[in-house]
C-alpha cells in the first residue's frame, strides 16, 4: 500500500526545465514535488552541451525569453556558478566569405535593436579573439552575452537548492482530473500525488504527458550528435560557430544539418555539437553525422585534426512545429501547465521558463508574456496549424 | 569473376585465429584485423622478436597448440586466402545501409548477411591513420580485459594489475620488482604468482579472496575438467616449490607507501565476505599485482546493436549474435579462457563460412568443438561462482580513495552524486562527477562505480571503441565505400 502524497505543485520531469520550474515555484512559496521516471538529468539535459545562447536567435519572443534567462543565469551563477561550471565566455560567429559576413552583420543589427550586445569584428580581431581559428575568414560578430553551464550539474544543483521533494525512478502513468476536467494531481507507478497544479516539464516526452491529461501537444524528437575530445589546454576560448548554424537551427528540414558549435570547457575537452536530424528516437551511431561535425570543426579550427575524440553521443531535442516552446496554463485542462518543447535551447531558456511558470502558478503572469507560447496554439478544429 | 565472400575477423587471439582458420579453410576470404604486432592476443602473447627470447612462458601443450594455429595462419596467408592486418586498432564496425545483397561486390545467395559491414581501424602504433575494410560478415573476437576493484592506496606506483604483470612476463620478460604480493581473485592469480617466482621475484604471498569452502562446494563441476585441475595442481606444486605462502579467504584492504608501494595490509574474510575482526596483517612488498577477474570487450558489438546477456555478447549455438551477419566468440561472449575461445572461434568460423555460401551449416560437423564448449562453459560458470569479488568490498573503500583515475573522482564524490544530487544510473553518476568521462571512458572504473553507488553495471554506450582523431572522422569516405587492402 503506497501512501498518497500532497503538495501545491507537481513538476513532471527532473531535467533542466523541471529544475528551474521547481526552483522558482518554491521561491514563490509553493510546496513542490518533482517526479521523474529516471534519475535527475537523465534525458535531453544530460545529452546537451549547456549552451546559453542569445546569438542564434532572431528578434521575437524566444529572444526575449533568452535575454531574461541570461540575466537569471548570471544571478543563479553568483550562488551556484562554480558548482555547475558557469562560464560567461561569449559567442563568436564567423563568416567565411564577404557575402556571408554581410548577411551576418544585417542579422546582428536586428538583434541589437532587440537588446542583444553584438559587436562586429574584422578578420584581424577574429584572430585576436580566437588565435587558433582557421585563416582566411572574412569577419564575424562577437556576442558577450553567450555563456555556458554544465547542464546535468546545473539541473541537479538547482533541484537541490529548490528544496523540492525529489521522486526519481517514479513513472507518471496518469494525470488525475475531476469530472469537470480540473487537474488535481498525477497517478504514478508508486501511488498518487495530489496537487492543484501539475507542470509538464517532460521535455521530448512532453507530448506523452500531455496525452495522459487528454490534450494534444505535438512534441517531436530532433536528434543531435555531440563529439567530445580528449582534455586540452584552453585553445578555444568562445563558443565559436559559422554563420550558417543559424540557418540550420531555424530549418524545418528533416535531413541532416551539421554546422557545429565548437567550444572549450572548464574541464578540458572541446565539445563539438550538434547535428540536427528528425529520425525519431534512434540512438544508434550515425557516422555521416559524426563526419559532418568533425569536418565542420576542422574547418573552423584546423588544429583539431590531430586531436582525438573520446566519445560521441546522441540526444533528442524536444521540437514543436513552430520552433517555440509551450509555456503556461493549458485552458483545455485547468490546473495543467506546460514547460516543454524548447528544442535545442532548453538549458538557456530554463530560468526564464521557470519564472514564467511560477508567475502563472501564482496568477502574476501577464497575457502578453505567455501568448506566443500558448500550449493550445497547435489546435484548430482538430487539425494541425503552423 | 565471382568473388569469394569476405569475413572480417576482429581480434587475433585464440577465438579470432580459430575462427579465421575455420573460415579460410572453407572458401571464405578472411581479413584478420588485430591491434597486436603479431597474432596471439593476450593469451599467446610472445616476446618482441628484438628481445631474442625463444618462446613465451606457456605449458608445452599450449605452445604446441599455438604453433599449429600460427602455421595455419601462415599457410592461408601465403595461399592468398587470408590477410592479416597487424597493428590495426578497430574503433568501430558499422553495418552498411542498403538492401540485402546490393552491397558492392556481394554475390547472390547470401541470405543471412544483410548489406555488409565496414570495419574502421587506426593503423600504426601512433593510431593516427584511418583505414576502412569492407566485409560481408564480421566475427567479433575482441577478448576481455581485467577488472580491478579499488582499495585504499591502489593508485600508488608499484601496484599493477595481475594481467599487466603477466603481460610483462610474457611479452618482455621483465621483472616488475623485488618482493611481490599477488592478490585479488580468479584463476589468473596462480600463473602470475608462479611466473613472478620463476622469474626471480620473491613472492611474499598469494592473497585469494575466495574461501577454501567455496572451492570445495563447486568441486564436482571443477572435477569435470581433469586437465584444468591438473594444471591447477601443477601451479600449486610450483607455488610450494618457490615457498609462496597462499592466503585463501583473505583480501587486500590497503596498500601503504609515500612515493611508492612499501607494504600491504591483508585481512581475513568471513563467509559473507565481511572482514573478520583481528584478522589483519601487514606484508612488506614493492609490487602488488592485483586482479578481480575479467570482463568482456563489447563496445564494437554494442554499437552494431548486438544484444548483451549480462556483460557479455549474447550468441546462439552457432556463435551468431542477434544482428544478421555478426558472429562473436571467445571472451567477448563470456569469460572462459583460451580453450573455450578456441572451440567457440572454430564453431563461429565454420558457421560463418556456411552461411556466407548461402547454406545452413551442419552442427554435427563440429560436434567435438561443441562438446568442449559445453564442458568448458560449465567449468567457467563454476569458476565464476567461486571467484566472485567479496560481497562487502564497496564498504571498505574510504571516501577519499580516487576510483576514476582518468578524471580523479573519489568514492565520496560518487556516493554524493547518488546520495543528494539525484543520480540513479552510471550515466548520471558520470554526468554529475565526470567518473568515466576520461581517456578510458569508464572501462576501468565502471564496475567499481556500480558497486560503490549501487547502480546496475549497464552497457557503457561507447560508439568509439578507442579514441579517434577528429581528422580521421572528417575524412571518412562519403559512401562508406572502401576497397579491400591487397597486401599485409
Amino acid at each position: 500500500m503506497t501512501k498518497r502524497l500532497t503538495c501545491d505543485v507537481v513538476v513532471v520531469g527532473a531535467g533542466m526545465v523541471g529544475a528551474a520550474c521547481a526552483l522558482y515555484a518554491a521561491r514563490a512559496g509553493l510546496g513542490v514535488r518533482l517526479v521523474d521516471r529516471g534519475p535527475v538529468s537523465g534525458g535531453t539535459t544530460g545529452a546537451g552541451e549547456g549552451n546559453l545562447l542569445v546569438s542564434d536567435k532572431e528578434p521575437g519572443p524566444e529572444l526575449r525569453l533568452a535575454l531574461s534567462s541570461a540575466r537569471l543565469w548570471a544571478e543563479l551563477a553568483r550562488e551556484h556558478g562554480a558548482a555547475f561550471e558557469y562560464e560567461p565566455k561569449g559567442g563568436l560567429v564567423v563568416a567565411p566569405t564577404p557575402d556571408a559576413l554581410a548577411a551576418l552583420r544585417e542579422f546582428a543589427a536586428g538583434q541589437r535593436g532587440a537588446g542583444v550586445t553584438a559587436v562586429p569584428v574584422d578578420a584581424r580581431q577574429l584572430t585576436e579573439l580566437e588565435p587558433h581559428l582557421a585563416p582566411g575568414m572574412a569577419g564575424g560578430v562577437h556576442y558577450p552575452q553567450d555563456a555556458q553551464v554544465m547542464p546535468a550539474l546545473a539541473a541537479a544543483h538547482l533541484v537541490r537548492a529548490s528544496g523540492a521533494a525529489l521522486h526519481t525512478g517514479r513513472t507518471v502513468t496518469g494525470v488525475l482530473r475531476t469530472p469537470h476536467g480540473t487537474v488535481y494531481g498525477v497517478r504514478t507507478d508508486r501511488g498518487d500525488i495530489h496537487a492543484p497544479a501539475v507542470v509538464n516539464a517532460a521535455g521530448t516526452w512532453g507530448g506523452e504527458v500531455a496525452a495522459l491529461a487528454g490534450v494534444r501537444l505535438p512534441v517531436l524528437p530532433r536528434r543531435g550528435f555531440v563529439l567530445v575530445t580528449e582534455p586540452l589546454p584552453r585553445l578555444v576560448r568562445h563558443k565559436v560557430y559559422a554563420a550558417d548554424y543559424v540557418a540550420d537551427v531555424a530549418s524545418d528540414s528533416a535531413a541532416l544539418r551539421g554546422s557545429p558549435v565548437v567550444e572549450g570547457t572548464a574541464a578540458g575537452p572541446v565539445l563539438i555539437g550538434a547535428t540536427r536530424e528528425r529520425v525519431g528516437f534512434d540512438r544508434s551511431l550515425s557516422l555521416p553525422a559524426v563526419r559532418a561535425l568533425a569536418a565542420g570543426a576542422v574547418g573552423l579550427f584546423p588544429f583539431l585534426r590531430r586531436v582525438r575524440a573520446l566519445r560521441t553521443y546522441a540526444g533528442f531535442r524536444p521540437y514543436l512545429p513552430d520552433h517555440l516552446p509551450a509555456i503556461g496554463p493549458d485552458p483545455r485542462a485547468p490546473g495543467l501547465f506546460h514547460a516543454c518543447g524548447h528544442e535545442g535551447a532548453g538549458i538557456g531558456l530554463a530560468p526564464g521558463t521557470g519564472q514564467l511558470i511560477a508567475r502563472a502558478l501564482t496568477g502574476e503572469a501577464s497575457g502578453p508574456d505567455l501568448a506566443p507560447f500558448r500550449p493550445e496554439r497547435f489546435d484548430t478544429e482538430g487539425g494541425d496549424v503552423r | 569473376m565471382t568473388e569469394r565472400p569476405r569475413l572480417a575477423v576482429v581480434g587475433a587471439g585464440p577465438a579470432g585465429v580459430a575462427g579465421a582458420l575455420a573460415a579460410a579453410a572453407r572458401g571464405v576470404r578472411v581479413i584478420l584485423v588485430d591491434a597486436g604486432e603479431q597474432a596471439g592476443g593476450q593469451f599467446y602473447r610472445q616476446p618482441a622478436p628484438a628481445l631474442g627470447a625463444r618462446r613465451p612462458r606457456l605449458p608445452d601443450h599450449r605452445w604446441r597448440t599455438w604453433e599449429r594455429l600460427r602455421d595455419g595462419l601462415d599457410r592461408h596467408r601465403s595461399a592468398g586466402r587470408l590477410i592479416h592486418l597487424t597493428d590495426h586498432h578497430v574503433w568501430c564496425v558499422q553495418r552498411e545501409s542498403g538492401e540485402p545483397g546490393t552491397a558492392e561486390g556481394a554475390p547472390a545467395g547470401r541470405g543471412s548477411t544483410a548489406g555488409g559491414f565496414t570495419v574502421h581501424a587506426l593503423r600504426g602504433p601512433a593510431q593516427e591513420e584511418g583505414v576502412t575494410v569492407r566485409a560481408d560478415a564480421v566475427l567479433l573476437a575482441t577478448g576481455g580485459y581485467e577488472q580491478v576493484l579499488p582499495f585504499a592506496g591502489w593508485t600508488l606506483p608499484g601496484v599493477v594489475t595481475a594481467g599487466g604483470a603477466q603481460a610483462m612476463l610474457k611479452g618482455g620478460l621483465v621483472l616488475p620488482g623485488g618482493t611481490a604480493v599477488v592478490a585479488g581473485t580468479g584463476p589468473l592469480l596462480l600463473p602470475v604468482a608462479t611466473g613472478l617466482a620463476a622469474a626471480g621475484a620473491r613472492v611474499a604471498a598469494l592473497v585469494e579472496s575466495a574461501s577454501p569452502g567455496a572451492l570445495l562446494r563447486r568441486a564436482p563441476a571443477l572435477a569435470a575438467q581433469p586437465g584444468k585441475l591438473a594444471e591447477g595442481a601443477g601451479y600449486a606444486a610450483r607455488l610450494l616449490r618457490h615457498g609462496v605462502r597462499t592466503l585463501t579467504g583473505y583480501t587486500v584492504v590497503a596498500a601503504h607507501g609515500t612515493d611508492r608501494l612499501e607494504a600491504v595490509t591483508v585481512a581475513a574474510l568471513d563467509r559473507d565476505g565481511r572482514l573478520r575482526p583481528g584478522g589483519a596483517r601487514r606484508i612488506p612488498c614493492d609490487t602488488l599485482a592485483v586482479g578481480h577477474g575479467m570482463l568482456p570487450h563489447t563496445d564494437l558489438a554494442e554499437t552494431l546493436g548486438c544484444t548483451l546477456s549480462g556483460t557479455a555478447v549474447r550468441v546462439d549455438a552457432e556463435q551468431r549474435t542477434d544482428v544478421p551477419g555478426v558472429w562473436a566468440a571467445g571472451e567477448a561472449t563470456g569469460i572462459g579462457g583460451a580453450a573455450l575461445a578456441l572451440a567457440e572461434g572454430h564453431i563461429a568460423g565454420r558457421s560463418a563460412a556456411a552461411r556466407l555460401h548461402g547454406t545452413a551449416p551442419d552442427p554435427r560437423r563440429w560436434a567435438a568443438a561443441a562438446r568442449a564448449r559445453t564442458r568448458l562453459r560449465e567449468f567457467a560458470t563454476a569458476l565464476d561462482a567461486v571467484y566472485a569479488p567479496p560481497a562487502g568490498w564497496p564498504d571498505r573503500v574510504p571516501d577519499d580513495v580516487v576510483v576514476c583515475r582518468c578524471e580523479e573522482v573519489t568514492a565520496g564524490q560518487m556516493r554524493a552524486a547518488t546520495g543528494s544530487l539525484g543520480a540513479g544510473d552510471l550515466r548520471t553518476v558520470k554526468l554529475l562527477t565526470r567518473a568515466g568521462m576520461g581517456w578510458c571512458q569508464g572501462r576501468v572504473c565502471a564496475p567499481a562505480v556500480a558497486g560503490l553507488t549501487g547502480c546496475p553495471l549497464d552497457p557503457g554506450r561507447r560508439p568509439f571503441a578507442r579514441p579517434v582523431p577528429i581528422g580521421v572522422l572528417a575524412d571518412l569516405p562519403e559512401a562508406d565505400r572502401t576497397d579491400l587492402p591487397e597486401a599485409d
